[in-house]
Formats: C-alpha cells, structure tokens, sequence
C-alpha cells in the first residue's frame, strides 16, 4: 500500500512531466538563453518540490509554477543588474538566431523569408519591452494565458496586466509598421 | 484568420480577449509565426536538453567513478599527512627531549668542574698560606720536586 509520501511524489513527478515544457518555454523566451532556461526550469522545479506540501491548489498547479518561475527570472535578472561588471558574456542568442526557428509551414521561400523577417520584428519589440510587459506579453501570446491567470501569475491586477500589454502590443505593432 | 482561430484548442480561451487586444490581420498574423517560431525553438532546446540529459548516465558513471577516485585519494592523503604530521611530532619531541638531557647534562658537567676547580684553587690557597716558619721547607720541597 502506497503512503502518503509516495502519493506525493508521484503526483510532483507526474506535474514535472506535464508542466517542465511550458515552463522552459516561458523561461527561454523571456531570457533568449538555453542554458540559462534550463538551469532556471531545475530551479523552478526544485523550489516547487520544497513547496509542493504547501500548495493547496487555490489557483492551477500551472499558474503556481509559472509565478515561481517569473519570481527566479526576475531575481536572475536584479542578480545579474547587481553583478553585471562580474559576467561580460552574454549567452542570450542574438535576434536572428532567435528568428530562425519556424515551423514548415510556409508555402513558398519567399512567405518563409517574410515570416522570418515579422518574427525578428517582434523579437526586437519584446526585447525593447520591460521586464513586466514582456513577461505578460509571453504570457498571453506565447502562452496563451487568459488576464485572469497572467493576473495571479504575475501578482498584478487584471487593469495593470491589460495596460502592460497594450503598451506591449503597440509596441510590437510600431515596429513592424516601421518596415510597412 | 484570425488569432483566436488559429488555435483550436485555445479558442475559449482567448474568447476572454479585450476590446484593447482587437489585432489588425498584420500584427495577429506576426503573433501567430512568433508564437510558432517560439515554441519550435523550444521544443528543439527542449529535446536536446532531454538528449543530453539521457545521455548523462554515461558521464555520469564516470563521474562517479573519479569522484570515487579523488575521494579515495584525498582520503589516503589525509590519513598519510596525519601519520606524517604525528610522526613528525614524535620525532621533534624525541630530539626536544635528548637536546634537553645534553643540556643538562652538560650544565652539570660545568658544575662539578666549577666545583673542582674552586676546591684546587683553595687548596692552592691554604697551601700558600703556611706559616712563614715553614716557607724554607717548602721551598726544598719545592726544588726537589723540580729535580
């Protein structure tokens, strides 16, 4: 008979399984970094893991692991601001490599070349985004996230999540105006 | 098309779009091959991660293995340095011990020849000071100690 504590691990293990994918896309997205996506995903996972017995699911397994996740980021980030002058190599790949990654869809080289350039577009755009709209902007088109969740993921009001991103949203329309 | 139908499976969900969120065909288009763009790039990260991590039980024997290694070393190095260490101790205090016995027994060496000198000298002292009724015997005594 299995007990409680095998239960509970059997429940995290199965979470990891279903959620680590998102959780790394977020990440990767938000940082341009595999490596670091990767090490933040552990993270997230481990610091779930040392909370997984206080999680009493009052929003989605989902949104808890993504608040976690956006939490490690912004350290990451306020660490990395702190202790810039330690670590000059920057690991984020550039915008065109970032760009490169479409699906085969296109129906001619020309749409793909077209599509390629939108996409860096964007990329440009959310790199030119704070901290708060790019993530609520990943959130919602990346993700997929309704206001609500992006609201609890993040710990803004729904009124502040829906101004980050349409600050984010036309910010993202002007550049890719600018090559209309 | 637009955004929301796109994605089959997330129509509901984007149901709950704001009026602010209204997309030209452009930029609903440029979200949706961003969005694409995002999640093969992650999906390749994701995978090779996954390669790497599954081909880690390899590397990770061998870490293992050195770890063992480094551990073992470091261990029999600890334990030689601690036999040498109170090796060493007992040889200093051996030769601590042996440079004290020397010392004392040369300072009692200088003693007794301290002392022997100071009993020569006074003897020497008493025998000079004779009465001067005997000086001229002890002078042919002297002189024929000489001889």
């Amino acid at each position: 008979m299995a007990t409680a504590d095998e239960n509970a691990a059997q429940e995290f293990s199965s979470l990891v399984a279903s959620h680590r994918p998102q959780i790394f896309r977020f990440l990767l997205a938000s940082t341009r970094d595999v490596d670091l996506a990767e090490t933040l995903t552990q993270e997230c996972f481990l610091k779930a893991h040392r909370n997984w017995s206080s999680f009493r699911g009052e929003s989605s397994a989902m949104t808890w692991l993504m608040r976690i996740a956006i939490n490690l980021q912004k350290d990451h980030w306020r660490n990395r601001r702190i202790q810039f002058w330690r670590r000059t190599r920057n690991n984020s790949v550039d915008l065109d490599e970032a760009s490169e990654w479409l699906p085969s869809g296109e129906s001619s080289a020309e749409q793909g070349v077209l599509a390629k350039e939108r996409v860096g577009q964007v990329w440009k755009a959310v790199e030119g985004l704070s901290e708060r709209q790019r993530t609520v902007f990943l959130l919602r088109y990346v993700e997929e996230q309704e206001l609500s969740e992006i609201a609890q993921a993040t710990g803004l009001r729904e009124g502040t999540v829906k101004a980050h991103l349409s600050r984010a949203v036309a910010r993202v329309r002007t550049e890719l105006g600018g090559t209309r | 098309m637009r955004f929301k139908d796109k994605f089959g499976g997330k129509q509901a969900r984007l149901e709950g779009q704001t009026e602010d969120e209204t997309l030209d065909p452009m930029l609903e288009q440029a979200l949706v091959e961003f969005r694409s763009s995002v999640l093969a790039w992650s999906d390749a990260a994701y995978q090779r991660s996954r390669t790497v991590l599954a081909a880690s039980p390899r590397r990770q024997v061998w870490r293992l293995a050195a770890g063992w290694a480094l551990g073992c070393a470091l261990l029999a190095g600890g334990v030689s340095g601690g036999l040498n260490v109170r090796h060493h101790r007992q040889e200093m205090a051996r030769i601590a011990a042996a440079h004290e016995a020397e010392q004392r027994r040369l300072v009692a060496e200088q003693r007794a020849r301290e002392e022997e000198d100071l009993l020569a000298k006074v003897d020497s002292d008493v025998s000079r000071e004779v009465p001067s009724a005997m000086e001229p015997l002890a002078q042919l005594m002297a002189e024929d100690e000489t001889r």
